[in-house]
């Protein structure tokens, strides 16, 4: 008789296909996961369909990986479903975690969005206007579209989740240290963010470089300098989140001349990872002058889209309005 | 409710004329077409008769780029849009950097121009040997009539044997590696800045590069050796090939440099016509001239068209205002390739298939292997040029940015990014006509002539989801470009209904690749 392997699913919602990248970048070892477990649901790769999930018994799939952030009503279904069949639901990837990228649509009404991309856009020819429609009608034809909702939400505003892998996409080397914590020994706290608990500083190659004290009296745009490329990125003046990131990621962007812009989230205890990186930043202002400190923070083009450049849909200015 | 009060006899008429028409179009779903769940339906209406009335392609998901990155610094677009494709960033990151440049009015260091483009081609590389190895090659290395459960990667494993299967793994694995080594990361890389490049390209990554860059010419010849061996001198598949099933004519259009030659990462857009003849040829600056896009109320995707001739819907031969991108699109665009092996290719290819232009979709498996050899050829040359390591790798914008449009071509086609900022450089507009979209309506029409060829007096053979996929296949769409994973078999289900929305009969695919038909009550 054989043991019953661990059942495992991977969904993915409103995202961009990089998460998935990120798990087959595991090239030769995802054939190890693979032994381990029994993967009972991957659209990208096996044919289960959404049926076979819904006959399933409730809690019989032991962990399900969901990315993407929840922006269409089939998207929520599928959350809700997927978190009924699970034991344990995992936020993966930044999307999911707090929002990502597609939750910067939150800075703007749904109207204003389809208003741009069917109407105003400068190559789009649709005089009458049309817009796309959840039923539509063609002749006798019936054809429907999911819901294009209000706002984009992160996995928790949806459904209950259990843990996190952070990132945009989840690197590798996070991806099977996550998945290590689930499956040998104890699980962490429910809740818990599956990487280091803290800041990206501490494992940046160039933290030798970082001053003891960090004063400025201007913030950069990478166009505007000629980047040093062992110099810490902060120190030159360049909007680097590292402090108020994560850790994980082993500093894959500095690595590339360029600064953080926070994907990995906040470390644990930040509830707002835009105003802990707001107030991170001001406080290396070089001034106890109020009109100076102005000028110096007009210096940041976009605060708002900078700082919740990944988590804009979880932050507390927006978790408010209704879920 | 609505308050409006409708008079009764036209009420009554609409609800009569509804009922005919739900009883005339019986609807069957592909839902998912490919992969996922949620990123692609395909809807198959009958009429009376139990023939396809017509087929609908619907892309069910919007995140609306083009408005949240209002208001965005300008110089974030090569990171922000990256997220539109995980598995092309590459593509949109070097498309927003060239729009940066634009933007800016700032002159790119040939230092800088060749680090992006030798990157670029190394990206090009491993797209293109992923997609034949992991998606689109298995319908031919094992053959379209082989169980679906061996028409994976897996299979062609055990066809290619595993040492091939572990060099293919072991090359995209190293590609991408380099690719991360000069850009941060593979999977949204960080190095594009208007005016060039953030890092400096030193010795040891240029020895990396030119041997990765042997490897890869080697690698792309012997896999257009086994195309050859598995699928060209095989009479059957070359009639598959060619067959009038999988055949649109429409307009091709295509990035090329001086020469007309296929160029990836900079030129002029070529557009010729249903004969293969010029017919314009322009700077990315140019595009709305050319371009337009035509909104379905079905579908949250958007329809490209040639904007002089109008939208005049989806329909190829003479009449068509429809153009086709990808590989086989910019072979047709092109009187050739700039490099000489891949030159040698491009000729046998318009030889063995009678000539330019190419209309056969499935042409598109072999036109990308030919640009993999390009890409391959091109990486080796850009690798063993020293100007890549000149200091002068950045020039700083000085110009008030105003306004830019970027072009590359992405594996899967023609893509643009087109920014407005105010004088600060920040985003007032931005528009991007993105690959797949370019193929959107020819994409619709394959599918639904796949389902015509196949579906007969209500009759639905189970090999309708293999020639639907297929057609579908071949484009290597990019709402399905994650099928680059392994095992490569894509989830279809069709579902026929009757006119009560009941199911009448469903065929699925097992896990062990059978294809399962249940009867609905």
């Amino acid at each position: 008789m054989t043991l019953e392997r661990p059942k495992i699913a991977f969904y993915w919602c409103a995202s961009c296909g990089g998460c998935e990248e990120a798990v087959v970048d595991l090239a030769e070892e995802i054939l190890d996961v693979v032994a381990v477990v029994d993967i009972v649901f991957w659209p990208v790769a096996l044919d289960f369909k959404r049926h076979d999930v819904e006959q399933m018994p409730d809690a019989s799939i032991a962990a399900t990986f969901l990315n993407g952030a929840i922006r269409t009503s089939e998207q929520e279904e599928m959350a809700r479903l997927l978190r009924r069949k699970s034991k344990l639901l995992i936020a993966f990837g930044s999307c999911s975690h707090t929002g990502g990228i597609p939750g910067l649509a939150n800075f703007f009404p749904r109207d204003s969005i389809l208003q741009q991309v069917y109407v105003d856009a400068p190559t789009t020819e649709n005089p009458d206007p049309i817009l796309p429609t959840e039923n539509y009608r063609d002749g006798g034809r019936n054809l429907s579209l999911p819901h294009f909702s209000e706002r984009v939400r992160a996995l928790d505003q949806v459904v209950d989740v259990d843990y996190y892998v952070p990132g945009c996409p989840p690197l590798p080397k996070m991806i099977t240290r996550a998945v290590a914590i689930l499956v040998n020994g104890q699980l962490p706290e429910k809740g818990s963010v599956l990487a280091p608990d803290r800041a990206l500083c501490s494992e940046c190659p160039r933290k030798d470089s970082k001053p003891e004290k960090i004063a400025l009296k201007q913030f950069r745009r990478p166009q505007e300098i000629l980047i040093d490329e062992t110099q810490c990125l902060l120190a030159q003046g360049l909007l680097c989140l590292g402090p108020a990131t994560r850790a994980g990621c082993e500093a894959a962007c500095v690595k590339g001349n360029m600064p953080c812009t926070g994907c990995c989230g906040a470390p644990e205890r930040v509830r707002d990872q835009g105003a802990k990186a707001l107030s991170t930043i001001a406080g290396l202002i070089d001034s106890e002058d109020e009109m100076e400190i102005e000028r110096i923070l007009a210096t940041i083009p976009d605060p708002a889209g900078t700082f919740y450049r990944y988590s804009l849909p979880a932050s507390l200015m927006q978790a408010k309005r209704g879920i | 409710m609505s308050n409006v009060t409708v008079p009764l006899e036209k009420a009554w008429q609409h609800s009569a004329e509804r009922a005919e028409d739900e009883y005339h179009h019986r609807r069957i779903t592909i839902d998912p077409i490919t992969r996922l769940e949620g990123h692609g339906k395909i809807e198959v209406f009958l009429d009376d008769a139990g023939e396809v009335d017509r087929a609908y392609l619907q892309v069910p998901e919007l995140r609306g780029f083009e408005k949240f990155v209002q208001g965005r610094p300008v110089e974030e677009m090569p990171q922000i849009t990256s997220r539109i494709c995980g598995v092309c960033p590459m593509a949109h990151h070097m498309a927003a950097t060239k729009a940066l440049d634009a933007v800016y009015h700032v002159v790119v260091p040939a230092a800088a121009r060749k680090i992006r483009e030798l990157v670029y081609t190394t990206f090009m590389v491993e797209d293109h040997s992923l997609h034949f190895y992991y998606l689109g090659g298995p319908d031919f290395v094992l053959g379209p009539d082989a169980p679906a459960a061996q028409r994976n990667i897996l299979g062609v494993i055990e066809k290619v044997g595993l040492d091939r299967a572990k060099e293919v793994i072991r090359m995209r694995r190293h590609l991408r590696e380099l690719i991360a080594l000069v850009a941060g990361k593979a999977i949204h890389p960080v190095f594009g800045v208007p005016g060039g490049v953030v890092k400096r390209f030193t010795p040891e990554m240029q020895r990396l590069f030119q041997a990765a860059a042997e490897d890869a010419v080697v690698f792309a010849t012997s896999t257009l050796r086994l195309f050859d061996e598995a699928v060209l001198d095989r009479r059957d598949y070359l009639d598959l090939i060619t067959s009038d099933d999988y055949s649109h004519r429409t307009y091709y259009m295509g990035v090329v440099d001086e020469a007309n030659h296929v160029n990836f990462y900079d030129g002029q857009i070529r557009v010729v016509t249903t004969q293969a003849v010029e017919w314009k040829r322009f700077s990315a600056g140019d595009y709305a001239g050319v371009i337009a896009e035509h909104v379905e109320p079905w579908s949250y995707a958007k329809f490209c068209f040639l904007k002089p001739l109008g939208w005049r819907g989806f329909v190829d031969g003479d009449e068509t205002s429809l153009y086709s991108v990808a590989p086989l699109a910019r072979l047709n665009a092109a009187d050739g390739m700039a490099t000489p092996l891949a030159q040698q290719e491009y000729r046998r290819f318009f030889e063995k298939l009678g000539g330019k232009p190419v209309h056969h979709t499935l042409a598109n498996h072999w036109a990308r292997l030919i640009e993999m050899l390009y890409a391959a050829e091109r990486m080796r040359e850009l690798a063993a040029d020293n100007q890549l390591l000149d200091p002068e790798f950045r020039a700083l914008p000085t110009a008030t940015p105003t306004e830019g449009v970027g072009v590359v071509e992405a594996p899967r086609g023609t893509l643009i990014h087109h920014y407005q900022t105010d004088q600060h450089g920040i985003v007032q507009r931005a528009n991007l006509i993105v690959a797949t979209q370019n193929n959107a309506a020819r994409m619709a029409m394959s599918v639904e002539k796949a389902a015509r060829g196949l579906i007969h007096r209500g009759e639905v053979p189970e090999g309708v989801l293999n020639r639907i996929e297929m057609a579908f296949r071949a484009y290597d769409p990019c709402n399905a470009c994650a099928t680059h994973a392994l095992p490569g078999a894509m989830p279809l289900m069709l579902t026929v209904r009757n006119r009560e929305g009941l199911v009448r009969a469903s065929l699925t695919r097992s896990a062990d690749g059978h294809i399962l038909r249940s009867e609905g009550r």
